[in-house]
């Protein structure tokens, strides 16, 4: 086989309604990916493809796509792995269709931003003090859930984001406990506000793909399940004990 | 919470996929889950036989005796043979889940996936057991 054939759907906004489907004849080789397949669309046969990339080794989390109805990061995905036949490249599911393969995850962004994706402190011990000494155990308790690239793998992935849009997602979750878990966070309370309620952990119901298609093994759905179990034993606390 | 105005997410010239009623038959984890969900009623219908059966006890012997009766007539016998079935499919992928929802520490020790899974197993065994000697142990 010395060429393959990529399917890539295009949107022109500008001139039609609807997206449409365009073959492109590429050179195969064993050693490119989807991306490589895609820059060469790009640099050889049709300069108007858009789409994004920018690390090409599975670090910016820019390229993700649907290929072969599967999300994935292009870059990290061989073409000779491909079932025979065409090769189908899609955007992202869940999110609106900009142009080509290029979404838009403002809704994402803003989702993150309500989850105060950072360390909280409500007291700042003095510079003197010290550093903020962590153990290896510690370490281990969050940095699973560091390893998000926002590649929005997840979200495309996720069918319960795609039926209800108010869903905060996978990713922004697993990040929210990514500061939760840190020893030297103290914005877990703030982060349950937001988490607790029906857009947050509680429109999930553990379809699981998000955690099957993460490149990083982040395991967003373990996440929001182990943050459901705490905003449980949180309300059941308050119920008991609500002078705390 | 300001939007970028740039950035309306309702961009009336963005592409917005119609998602079909049978978007779960297009992946078989999906198709998976949409069972696991679906059999959830088959559980709430086992419950409802269960209080049924209490309520008769309540209204008296004729009342039991004829719930009873029912319960054996062939036909129920074979629906809830199936009903059986799919509860146990529900329980078992139900409990596969609890390893990934649950992060067990004794003391620095984090308990692993398998030893959760067992334990989950074991209450199981432990409850069926117990309500198995209170409806047949006499």
């Amino acid at each position: 086989m010395d060429s393959v054939t990529l399917e890539v759907q295009r949107y022109r906004p500008e001139d039609e309604e609807a997206p449409s489907w365009q073959s492109y004849r590429v050179p195969f080789r064993a050693d490119w990916m989807v991306l490589d397949a895609l820059n060469y669309i790009k640099d050889e046969l049709d300069g108007t493809l858009s789409y994004r990339w920018a690390c090409r080794m599975g670090v910016c989390g820019s390229c993700g796509m649907t290929v072969n109805g599967e999300p994935t990061l292009t870059c990290a995905t061989y073409l000779k792995d491909q079932p025979a036949g065409p090769i189908r490249v899609e955007p992202l599911r869940g999110f609106p269709v900009i142009r080509d393969l290029v979404g838009d995850l403002t809704d994402f962004l803003e989702k993150l931003k309500r989850v105060q994706p950072w360390l909280v402190r409500e007291d700042e011990p003095p510079l003197s003090a010290g550093e903020h000494l962590q153990t290896p155990e510690q370490l281990a308790e969050y940095k699973q859930y560091s390893m998000c690239i926002n590649c929005m793998l997840c979200y495309a992935a996720c069918p319960i984001y795609e039926l209800e849009p108010d869903f905060i997602g996978p990713a922004a979750i697993a990040l929210a406990q990514r500061y939760n878990l840190d020893s030297r966070d103290q914005g877990a309370a703030r982060r349950m506000d937001v988490l607790s309620q029906h857009d947050g952990i509680w429109s999930c119901t553990f379809v699981g793909e998000c955690s099957a298609v993460c490149p990083k093994n982040v395991d967003p759905a373990g996440a929001i399940q182990r943050y459901k179990v705490a905003a449980a034993a949180d309300a059941l606390t308050s119920v008991f004990r609500p002078w705390r | 919470m300001a939007v970028n105005p740039n950035y309306t997410p309702y961009h009336p010239k963005w592409y917005r996929r119609r998602i079909p009623i049978f978007w779960w038959a297009r992946k078989l984890s999906y198709v998976r889950f949409i069972s696991r969900e679906m059999t959830s009623v088959f559980v709430a219908y086992g419950a409802v036989v269960l209080l049924l059966q209490a309520w008769t006890v309540l209204r008296g012997d004729d009342t039991y005796r004829g719930f009873q009766q029912w319960l054996e007539t062939p036909a129920v016998v074979v629906v809830h043979a199936v009903v059986l079935l799919i509860v146990l499919f529900h329980s078992v992928t139900w409990l596969s889940l609890a390893p990934q929802a649950l992060a067990v520490h004794l003391g620095r020790y984090r308990v692993p996936a398998g030893a959760i899974l067992a334990a989950h197993y074991l209450a199981w065994l432990v409850v069926s057991g117990l309500v198995g000697w209170v409806l047949l142990g006499r």
